[in-house]
Order: structure tokens, then C-alpha cells, then sequence
């Protein structure tokens, strides 16, 4: 497939595609989403990306290794969960902090819970690639 | 000491790697000493962490005269092996794997020694089970290292199996996985109807560990390891684990017949087969792991008594025999690291240049031979003492004792005169010379403290003997007193009998060497037979992943959805769980037209010709169940589904540029396919109505749809069940999915050279 059409309109397509599922991860305690969701829409941005230029400037634009990312998003996954048992509560217990906190309004929260689906949309996105990158490689 | 010169060019020992092993047991051994006389005193050390409180497991220690024994043993004798093979391994590669091994493997069996939880000790006699696997099989680069290492990861593996099953049947049996609380109702366990199999189940472990008949084939293979890790397991430790438990559960389980007459006539039988094995070696090294035999098996066969005498006899011989053996067989590493062997035919006249491993060899055969004054008389001397008190045909296992014991005489003499004293004229590989220091002085401590406490048996009588008899027997008052001199009597009478039946047998050892060797080839070879049941099990294996998995996808997914079918239809047969029909009556038409277009898909795709038709009928299918999702309001799972679809899609066209065209014909029709389709599908579909007939238990639902918003702050209710409530499943879920993204780019990228990045 070499169209030029197809590889610029895809490039842009990517990019879209990685920012709604950045959008998927955020909103995904309270809305539709979260990290599979997420991990699973940003793959498929680079899956394109890949059949349409090539996995080589796939790979290029990504930088890293998608196994190496799988394999970062189960270490912050695994840290979000200990983190909690550092401080006297049950593994994987979510810890929040809620940052400009009024008696009317939580401001905003951060939480281990975040972190831990930002680890399960790394190792969705990153497993998924490996998978495909390698496929499309021996073909 | 002359080895200045040698060493000049020779590393003398790793460094702080060596050496911080080495305090850390002297700590421990330390500890344990100051706590000795508070148990000498009759007390007992109980310390209780809680460990899964829900399921009742503590990890909980507890010091008693039998643990301080077997604790200030390993530990000892564990700080100066350490010591040892600093200089034994001294510029090894790997000698900081190996003191992490060895002191791992000390630090597992006191931990085996003191637990008082049945879960707990079970984990600690799978760490020495590890460890000493890793440290048989330290000696990795040989096919005989790996294939001992294996044999006793899996005779011992197989063994501790047993055990843990044992454990729970009597931890549920009694109502408690504390042992302090299980033996103190020994008549209620000893009547207990599971008695027998939790005795069987616990025995299959001990025996398998200690090595008694028939599981003894392991420990002469494990010889493969450094000499100095045989001192440690072979002397005071490993081995003497499963004499341990049976040590702790005698007070529990002691005294009937069934316990009575299997640890009898197993040590007995133990005993007099290893030393005669014994004496047919000719490899110093080899020759003490089967004196090692003789004495686990004399140490079951006390245990399976009660008197007073015996019970002493075994707390003296336990201690003796780890003072003698640990000592005796860092002299053969002295003589084999000087001289460059440990055959006993070629070596001869080390006694003027090794002064001091001759001495200490000397000192420690004495009181394995049973010479007074050393302890090993006292012992020798106890242990008939202890036979004679058997109820039950005391003189056919005194006969077996004291045919034992002579030739352990006889055994003494081999290893510790011969070397030294005899002149074979030979040459050496290797000039000997005497071993530095920190070899010494282990053997030379070891072999001296076994004269010591002949000479005044008090010191031992009132610090570990007595406490131990005190385990064993909870009282002190059965403990007989540790003597030299008894006066004559029956025991003394023995013991010249033993003396001079030893000579015999030392003076015509080589005479006897054939015949020994022709007895025990034509008796059952257990070595062999092991290869052969590993070879039968390595045949069953491939034959079976013949028939199962033969490497065609069909045939793994025909194997996969026959074993669904026959699993879930034939519970449903054999229960008779038909359901009813169901209620169709508030059905919809988009129901119907959702079930219509689901069901054209896939019938499509089983019987299209085309590829292309057949990836768009299935696509399809996945849009028609991700549609029923969102008919039923669940959004996040409806985006999962399409999304995944959309992949699947994408890795199937990937996929197809390489597959080979579809049977255009439509002769590639498979019926037995369509049945076990059809058949499957049908079995789930009644299953879900099955399911259906019983109520829904809500409960859980509505728990979640209470404090999803409260306790977790979130709305979506899926996502907070999957990142907050149940965040482990979902841990355990995500690395599945690294570990097969990594399975498959493995997969990918061997069947072709790896390309240009």
C-alpha cells in the first residue's frame, strides 16, 4: 500500500487516535473508558500507522520497544499497588489526594487508582503493538 | 602451616563476599548460645508474628531443647563450613552465588528447625529443598551435577508433596496448624480415624528427605557438590530434617505399632545396607555419604521408640554424629584440595605432611569408631543401652546395630588411618601439603569438641540432652546420664564384641571388596531404576502430546471444544439439569433481528469460500454482541468489544496475504465439525438457561453500585471494579497479557532469522 494520501491522512489519524485515547484513559473512572479502552484506541491508531507506512517509521515514531512499554506500564501498575501497602493498607488499596479540595468541591484528584490504569493502558498498548509489529515484519 | 609458597599466586579467599556469611552464622550461633541456658532450665521460647490471619497461619517460632540442638548445630557447624569454603573456593567465578546459596540454605533450615506452624515449616522445608538443589547442583557444567541436583529436587519435591498434604489433613484433623497446640492432645490425634494417612502422608516426606530405604538412591548421587556443601547437608542438616520432624511429632504420634514397627524395621534395614555399601567404596567422599546412611537410619530407628534410653541414645548419637561427620568429611576435602583425590587405594603416608588434618581425622574416626573417651563410645554405648530396652525382639535389631556399627568401625579406619599412615608407593597427582588455617579449623574444632564432651559428658547431658529428652519425652526425669565408664554390663559387652568384629572387617575390607561388589549387582540397582521410571515418564509425556497436541491448530481447537462439550454436557446429563423452556413473551423485535444477524454471520463464515467473505462475516458476529452489550446498557464493554473486533480484523488481514486459498469446491466439508460445533453451542445455550432458572444473587451489584461513588470515587462502576476494587485480578489479568505478547514475539521471530532492525 503505497498511497501518499492514505500514509499523510493516516499520520494525522494517528495522532487523533492517541489523544482520544489518552481523552478514553482520563475520563474512564466516572464516563465510558479507562485503560483497556484507551490502551486498545491508541493501539489501533499505531496498527494504521504501521500498515500504512510501514512498521520500520511505525517503530521510528514510536521510539521504544512496544515490549518494553508493555513491560514499563505492568511495573507502574505493580508500584501503584505497592504504594498503598507502604502504608498500612491492603495491596492495590486506592490512595487519593485531592489537590484545591473545598467543603463544596473535591478540586482535583489524583489517585494510585489513575496510575494503575495508566499502567494497564501501557501494557494494552505496548502488548498489542509487539503482537502486530512482528506479525506485519514476518510478512 | 607451609602453605605460604602455594598461596603467593593462589587468591586465599574472596574478600567481605566470604566473609560477612561467615559472621552472620557466627551471630546466629551466638544468639543461640545465650538463650541455651534459659532452656536448659526447662523453658520453652514461643514468638508469634501473624502471617494470612484469615486462613489461620502465624508464622510462629518456637525453642525448645530439641530445636536449640538441631539450631546451635546448623548454625555452627554452618559458620565454620562458611569459613571453610572461602579458602575451599577461594577465586571461584562464582563464589558469591555459592555463600548465597549456602547461607540461604542455613538460614532455611533454622528457620525449618524452629517453626511451630505446620504451613510455615512446610515452606521452610521447600527453601532447603530449593536451595539444596542449587547447591548439589552447584557443579552445573557436568551432566552428573544436573542429574544429582534433579534426582533430589524430585525425590525430595515428590516427598515434601506428601508432607503438605499430611500437614493439612492434620491441621484440619486437629483443629490447629500449631504444633505446640497438635501435640499436646497426642492420645485424641493418635485415636483420630485419619490418623494413618496423615502418619503415612508425613513419613513419605521424612523418609524421602532423610533418605531412608527405599528413597536412600539420592544421597550418595549428591556427592556431586563441593565436599564442604556435603559437610553441611550430610552432617547436621538436609538430611537431618526429616529425622527432625519425626523428632518434633513423636511425642504426638509415638507409640503405636504402625509407628513403632515402620521406623524400626526402615532405620534398621537403612542402617545395615549403607554400611555395608560402605565399606565396598573406594571414593573417601562416597564411603561417608553411606556412613551418613547408617546413621539416619539408626537415628529413625530410636525414634521409633519411647524408652527413656532410647530417647537419649538418640539426642547423643544426633549430636555426635554431626560433630564426627561434618569434620570428617572437611578432612577429605583437606586431603582432596592438597593432593588431587579422594581414592582411598591411591592415597597414603599424608600423616608427616597434613599433621593437622591428621590429627583431626584421627581425633573424629576415634569417635566414630566408638573409642572411649570419646563421645562417640558414650553414644555407641547408649544406642545399645537404647536397643536393649526395644519391647518387641530387642536381639534382631542389637545384631543389626552391632553389625552396623563394626562396620563403621571398619569405615573409620578406611577414611581416617589409611590416608594418612598406609604406604602405597603410588604418586599423587598433586604434591600435598598442609591445608591453611581456616580449613583447619573446622575439622580440628568439630573433632576436638566430640573429645571434649567425652571426656566431661555433663556439659552436654545438662545443655542439650536433657532439653531434647525433654521434647521428646516432656519430662527430664527418663534422660539417662551420660557416662564413660557404666561398669560391665551388656552394653560394654557390645561394644568389644563391635571392636573386634571392626578389625576383622577393616583388616579384610579388600578381600571382601569382590564379593560385596557381586551381592550388590545382583541386588535391585534403585539408581537404575530411577532412569528408567524417568524415561517412562519422559515416553508417556511424548506420547501424549502426540495425540493432544499435534502441532495443527484444528486438532487443538477440536480438543479444546470436544473436552467443553463433553465436560459441560455430560454434567448436565448425569445431574439432570435440563432447564425448562424459557419465557419468550416480552421478547422484541430488536431481540430477534440482534439474534438474526448474529446467527447469518456465523453460519456465513463456517461455510463462505472466499477469506475476505468469511473476515467480514465474522466481523459481523462481533458487532452483533457488541450491540447486545449496548441493548443492555453496558457501554464500556460494547467499546471493548468493537474495538477488539476492529484489531482481530486488522491481525486476520495481516495474517491472510499468506494463508492458501479456501477448498473452492466445498468438498473441504467437515461433518464431525458441524456436530461438536453444534453440540457445543447447544450445551452452553442450556447451561445460560440453567443459569437463569436460579434467582440472580444481587447482592454484589448492588455493593458496588452503593460504594463505587463513596469509597472509590468513581461513577463508572466497571472501571472501578477493575482498577480499584479488583485490582489484583486485574494485575494478574494485564501481566497474562505481557506474558503472551512476549510469547508470541518470541514465536514470530523464531521461525525466521531475525531481520534488520
Amino acid at each position: 500500500m503505497n498511497s501518499i494520501i492514505l500514509r499523510v491522512g493516516t499520520q494525522y489519524l494517528c495522532g487523533i487516535l492517541v489523544l482520544f485515547s489518552l481523552y478514553m484513559l482520563i475520563r474512564g473512572h466516572n464516563e465510558p473508558g479507562g485503560g483497556f479502552i484507551g490502551g486498545l484506541i491508541g493501539s489501533t491508531g499505531f496498527v494504521l500507522f504501521a500498515l500504512a507506512c510501514g512498521t520500520a517509521d511505525a517503530r521510528n515514531a514510536l521510539k521504544v520497544m512496544p515490549q518494553n512499554i508493555a513491560m514499563a506500564g505492568l511495573g507502574i501498575a505493580l508500584l501503584a499497588g505497592i504504594y498503598a501497602a507502604i502504608f498500612g493498607d491492603a495491596l492495590f488499596t486506592g490512595q487519593w489526594l485531592f489537590i484545591n479540595e473545598t467543603p463544596e468541591d473535591k478540586g482535583i484528584p489524583i489517585s494510585t487508582v489513575l496510575f494503575f490504569d495508566i499502567g494497564v493502558y501501557l501494557v494494552v498498548f505496548g502488548s498489542i503493538l509487539s503482537i502486530v509489529f512482528a506479525m506485519e515484519e514476518e510478512i | 602451616m607451609n602453605d605460604d609458597t602455594a598461596t603467593a599466586t593462589k587468591p586465599t579467599g574472596n574478600g567481605l563476599v566470604g566473609l560477612i556469611p561467615v559472621g552472620i552464622a557466627l551471630l546466629l550461633f551466638g544468639w543461640f548460645l545465650s538463650l541455651a541456658p534459659a532452656i536448659a532450665d526447662g523453658q520453652t521460647l514461643r514468638v508469634v508474628w501473624d502471617w494470612v490471619p484469615s486462613l489461620g497461619i502465624s508464622m510462629s517460632f518456637l525453642l525448645d531443647g530439641l530445636s536449640l540442638t538441631f539450631a546451635l548445630l546448623i548454625s555452627g557447624i554452618g559458620a565454620l563450613v562458611l569459613l571453610y569454603s572461602n579458602t575451599y573456593l577461594a577465586g571461584h567465578p562464582q563464589f558469591a552465588r555459592f555463600a548465597l546459596f549456602l547461607t540461604s540454605f542455613m538460614l532455611a533450615m533454622l528457620g525449618l528447625v524452629l517453626a511451630d506452624n505446620l504451613i510455615g515449616l512446610f515452606v521452610f522445608w521447600e527453601l532447603t529443598t530449593i536451595t539444596s538443589y542449587l547447591l548439589i547442583g552447584f557443579g552445573h557444567d557436568t551432566t552428573k551435577g544436573r542429574r544429582s541436583a534433579l534426582q533430589a529436587l524430585f525425590v525430595t519435591g515428590a516427598g515434601a508433596l506428601a508432607l503438605l498434604a499430611g500437614f493439612i489433613l492434620l491441621g484440619f484433623s486437629m483443629g490447629s496448624f500449631e504444633l505446640s497446640e497438635i501435640l499436646v492432645q497426642a492420645d485424641a490425634l493418635k485415636a483420630h480415624e485419619m490418623y494413618l494417612p496423615i502418619l503415612i502422608l508425613i513419613l513419605a516426606g521424612t523418609f524421602t528427605k532423610s533418605a531412608q530405604f527405599p528413597f536412600h538412591f539420592w544421597l550418595p548421587n549428591a556427592m556431586a557438590a563441593p565436599t564442604p556443601v556435603s559437610a553441611f547437608l550430610h552432617s547436621a542438616t538436609m538430611v537431618k530434617a526429616g529425622v527432625y520432624l519425626m523428632a518434633r511429632m513423636h511425642p504426638g504420634m509415638s507409640g503405636t505399632d504402625v509407628w513403632f514397627w515402620t521406623l524400626t524395621i526402615a532405620g534398621a534395614f537403612t542402617a545395615v545396607f549403607a554400611s555395608i555399601l560402605a565399606l565396598r567404596q573406594t571414593d573417601l567422599k562416597q564411603a561417608l555419604a553411606y556412613t551418613t546412611l547408617m546413621a539416619l537410619g539408626t537415628l529413625t530407628l530410636f525414634l521409633g521408640q519411647t524408652s527413656g534410653y532410647a530417647m537419649t541414645a538418640f539426642a547423643t548419637f544426633l549430636v555426635v554424629h554431626s560433630l564426627y561427620k561434618a569434620s570428617l568429611f572437611l578432612v577429605v576435602g583437606c586431603i582432596d584440595h592438597s593432593t588431587g583425590t579422594r581414592e582411598a587405594d591411591v592415597l597414603g603416608g599424608l600423616g608427616r605432611i597434613m599433621p593437622f588434618t591428621a590429627f583431626a581425622a584421627g581425633l573424629a574416626a576415634l569417635s566414630m569408631a566408638g573409642f572411649p573417651p570419646f563421645l562417640g563410645f558414650i553414644g555407641k554405648e547408649l544406642k545399645y543401652a537404647g536397643i536393649l530396652a526395644i519391647g518387641s525382639e530387642p536381639f534382631i535389631f542389637a545384631a543389626a546395630l552391632l553389625l552396623a556399627n563394626a562396620l563403621m568401625f571398619a569405615v573409620a579406619g578406611i577414611v581416617a588411618l589409611r590416608p594418612f599412615w598406609q604406604r602405597t608407593g603410588i604418586a599423587l597427582p598433586r604434591k600435598p601439603q598442609e591445608a591453611p588455617w581456616t580449613m583447619l579449623a573446622g575439622p580440628v574444632i568439630l573433632a576436638v569438641l566430640g573429645a571434649l564432651f567425652g571426656v566431661y559428658p555433663d556439659l552436654l547431658q545438662v545443655s542439650l540432652v536433657d532439653p531434647t529428652v525433654k521434647s521428646l519425652l516432656g519430662s527430664i526425669e527418663d534422660s539417662k546420664e551420660l557416662k564413660l565408664w557404666a561398669g560391665v554390663n551388656m552394653p560394654l559387652i557390645m561394644s568389644i564384641a563391635t571392636v573386634a568384629l571392626g578389625a576383622a572387617l577393616y583388616l579384610g575390607h579388600k578381600r571382601l571388596r569382590p564379593a560385596l561388589g557381586r551381592l550388590v549387582d545382583a541386588s535391585p540397582q534403585f539408581d537404575n531404576g530411577w532412569d528408567r521410571f524417568l524415561a517412562g515418564l519422559k515416553a508417556f509425556a511424548a506420547w501424549q502430546t502426540r495425540i493432544i497436541q499435534p502441532g495443527i491448530l484444528r486438532r487443538y481447537i477440536f480438543a479444546t471444544f470436544a473436552t467443553v462439550l463433553i465436560a459441560i454436557g455430560g454434567t448436565m446429563l448425569l445431574r439432570n439439569a435440563m432447564p425448562a423452556l424459557p419465557d419468550l413473551s416480552d421478547i422484541t423485535f430488536q431481540n430477534v433481528a440482534l439474534v438474526v444477524l448474529i446467527s447469518a454471520g456465523a453460519l456465513l463464515t463456517a461455510v463462505t469460500s472466499s477469506r475476505i467473505a468469511a473476515m467480514a462475516a465474522l466481523g459481523v458476529v462481533g458487532i452483533g454482541v457488541a450491540m447486545i452489550f449496548i441493548v443492555f446498557s453496558a457501554p464500556d464493554v460494547a467499546i471493548t468489544q468493537l474495538l477488539v473486533e476492529t484489531l482481530v480484523v486488522v491481525l486476520v488481514a495481516v495474517a491472510l496475504l499468506r494463508l492458501p486459498v479456501l477448498d473452492e469446491n466445498g468438498r473441504d466439508r467437515r461433518p464431525l465439525d458441524a456436530i461438536l460445533a453444534g453440540g457445543v453451542g447447544l450445551s452452553v445455550t442450556l447451561v445460560l438457561l440453567a443459569v437463569l432458572e436460579t434467582p440472580l444473587d444481587l447482592r454484589l451489584t448492588e455493593y458496588f453500585e452503593v460504594t463505587s461513588w463513596p469509597e472509590a470515587f468513581g461513577r463508572n462502576i466497571v472501571n472501578v471494579i477493575l482498577v480499584d476494587f479488583r485490582a489484583l485480578d486485574t494485575f494478574g489479568e494485564i501481566a497474562v497479557v505481557v506474558i503472551a505478547a512476549l510469547s508470541a514475539y518470541a514465536l514470530l521471530r523464531t521461525t525466521h532469522p531475525r531481520k534488520d532492525p
